[in-house]
């Protein structure tokens, strides 16, 4: 029993940073129809602000440790992390805006290329140790040993899931997004300028992987110019699997992919974890080509 | 009000409009007529920003917008409900009609036009937490004449409002496309295959046929043109 909780709690925590990630998947597939493969780079980009940003809080003397500091950690990973993605469609995608989806997508995997030879040119390719961003302490419940990383991890992912849910649900610009996602031609009739709207969704995307990022360096504490590729493709999985283009589809694949991970992962089977992740994504788009909650092109982003 | 001056549009190699001019007034319901694949579609497409012309020129107001984006036509009254009604299924009727009034900021304005739009169209009200994509054709077309009323415009291109709908709701609509018209002074260009229904609420008509306009004239003088009658109006 014990057992069988401290997996589900591992779970959630791994589970919700795929949801983070696989959120920006899908959401620039559902206003662009193309899969955005610099997306794990940003995430990669969100660890090192976060790292380089401690680092200089502790020099200049500021409060580390604290979960303010923390916070504010996250919150200028976030934004700069949005500015890089913004900057990448900017001068990456929308000059292309026309072209067929392999040039755009060619074009994706040379970013993601650049970002990461990029950054091991500027940050080196060894491994760093990442700090403490947030009060860490083992809590033992019982026999249920909970990192309170872990639960930061849950509490944060929450808070955005919530947000980015009442953005796209319940505002102006959400609607917006949701309308240029089912149809941009009409949403330039109404007089939606859809470029900015694709500029808004790649900017709430790269926060959210910003974000990622630094959640999944505080749990496995240390960070590399390659570190998103793993993850990002997890997290690509976790889109596909919920239904590309759909929201909860995102959250909903990202949790049970980070549940079947951490399930494996306690068992004899711990090496096939990766394979065992791919076969259920097969196994479902066998029977669901649309993934789970994908309705064939209705209710798009 | 608007103006299109030898307008030419291609596709590739395929020349869609060759040589376009018409002209639409104030207060006027100008028709543009013609078969399947002769151009009117285009015509609206290129007016709205969505095509770029290859030569030729469009005015609305007196500046010239050739070439303008269709979001920026938007704000300055243009409205142009498209073909196959292009309505957000996945969007409430409410939400379509807010989106509608995108640009416009002030809550008042946008609460006074959406009255005004249920009141136009009552089945509309009764639908407003219904999804868009589950609405019939009919109700669709209501909907997206309303979203494009409520951008507030005083020119508004309508393409093939009758399209896929019953003939009792077609009515519905052109009694309501002659009442925006009579009512606000709404300008309308029309593009519609049913000639028959077009002439009768239009004040002028243009005739076009593979990308040229072929005739021109007061709605009551085309539909007596022995030349339109036999090929758009099923000899009658």
């Amino acid at each position: 029993m014990t057992e069988l909780l401290q997996q589900v709690i591992n779970g959630l925590s791994m589970g919700a940073i795929y949801a983070l990630i696989a959120l920006g998947y899908t959401m620039v597939y559902g206003v662009l129809r193309f899969i955005n493969f610099a997306h794990s780079d940003v995430f990669m980009l969100g660890a090192f602000v976060a790292y380089y940003t401690a680092r200089a809080f502790g020099r200049w003397g500021f409060v580390m440790g604290g979960y303010l500091g923390g916070i504010a950690i996250l919150l200028l990973s976030m934004t700069a992390c949005a500015v890089v993605g913004i900057v990448i469609e900017r001068l990456a995608y929308r000059p292309l805006r026309r072209r067929s989806t392999l040039t755009v997508l060619i074009t994706a995997i040379g970013v993601s290329l650049l970002l990461q030879n990029g950054g091991q040119l500027v940050f080196g390719v060894n491994p760093k140790a990442f700090p403490d961003i947030f009060p860490s302490s083992t809590l033992n419940l019982g026999g249920l040993v909970i990192n309170s990383n872990q639960l930061v991890v849950l509490g944060v992912a929450i808070a955005l899931l919530s947000a980015l849910h009442w953005i796209v649900q319940h505002t102006r610009i959400g609607t917006a997004m949701r309308a240029v996602s089912f149809n941009a031609t009409a949403a330039s009739l109404v007089g939606i300028d859809t470029n900015r709207i694709i500029s808004f969704t790649f900017g709430m995307g790269s926060a959210l992987a910003g974000a990622g990022g630094v959640l999944y360096a505080m749990n496995y504490p240390s960070i590399e110019p390659l570190m998103g590729n793993s993850p990002g493709l997890k997290a690509f999985i976790a889109a596909v699997l919920g239904g590309i283009g759909s929201l909860p589809g995102a959250a909903l694949g990202g949790m049970l992919l980070g549940f079947v991970e951490t399930g494996v992962s306690g068992t004899r089977w711990s090496t096939f974890r990766d394979a065992i992740a791919f076969a259920i994504l097969i196994g479902i788009l066998l029977f669901r080509p649309a993934g789970l909650l994908g309705r064939n092109r209705v209710e798009k982003v | 009000m608007l103006e299109l001056k030898n307008l030419t549009v291609q596709y590739g190699a395929i020349t869609a409009l060759q040589d376009v001019s018409l002209r639409l007034d104030r207060g006027e319901i100008v028709t543009l007529i013609g078969g399947n694949g002769a151009g009117k579609t285009t015509t609206l497409r290129a007016i709205s920003g969505l095509l770029k012309p290859r030569s030729g020129s469009i005015w609305y107001e007196g500046n010239d917008i050739t070439g303008r984006p269709p979001h920026k036509l938007v704000a300055q009254g243009l409205a142009h409900c498209p073909e196959g009604r292009m309505v957000f299924a996945n969007l409430t009727v409410l939400e379509n009609l807010r989106m509608g009034a995108y640009l416009q900021r002030d809550r008042r304005v946008i609460e006074k036009e959406l009255e005004f739009v249920r009141s136009l169209f009552p089945r509309l009200r009764e639908r407003e937490s219904q999804l868009a994509g589950t609405l019939s054709g009919g109700e669709q077309q209501m909907l997206a004449i309303g979203r494009a009323l409520m951008s507030q415009p005083r020119c508004l291109l309508l393409d093939e409002p009758s399209l896929g709908i019953a003939p009792l709701l077609t009515q519905t609509i052109f009694e309501k496309i002659t009442e925006l018209n009579r009512v606000r002074g709404l300008s309308i260009l029309l593009v519609e295959q049913n000639a028959n229904l077009a002439l009768a609420v239009s004040h002028r008509a243009y005739v076009i046929e593979c990308g040229r306009i072929l005739l021109s004239g007061p709605a009551s003088e085309v539909k007596s043109n022995p030349q339109v009658r036999d090929a758009y109006l099923g000899g009658g």
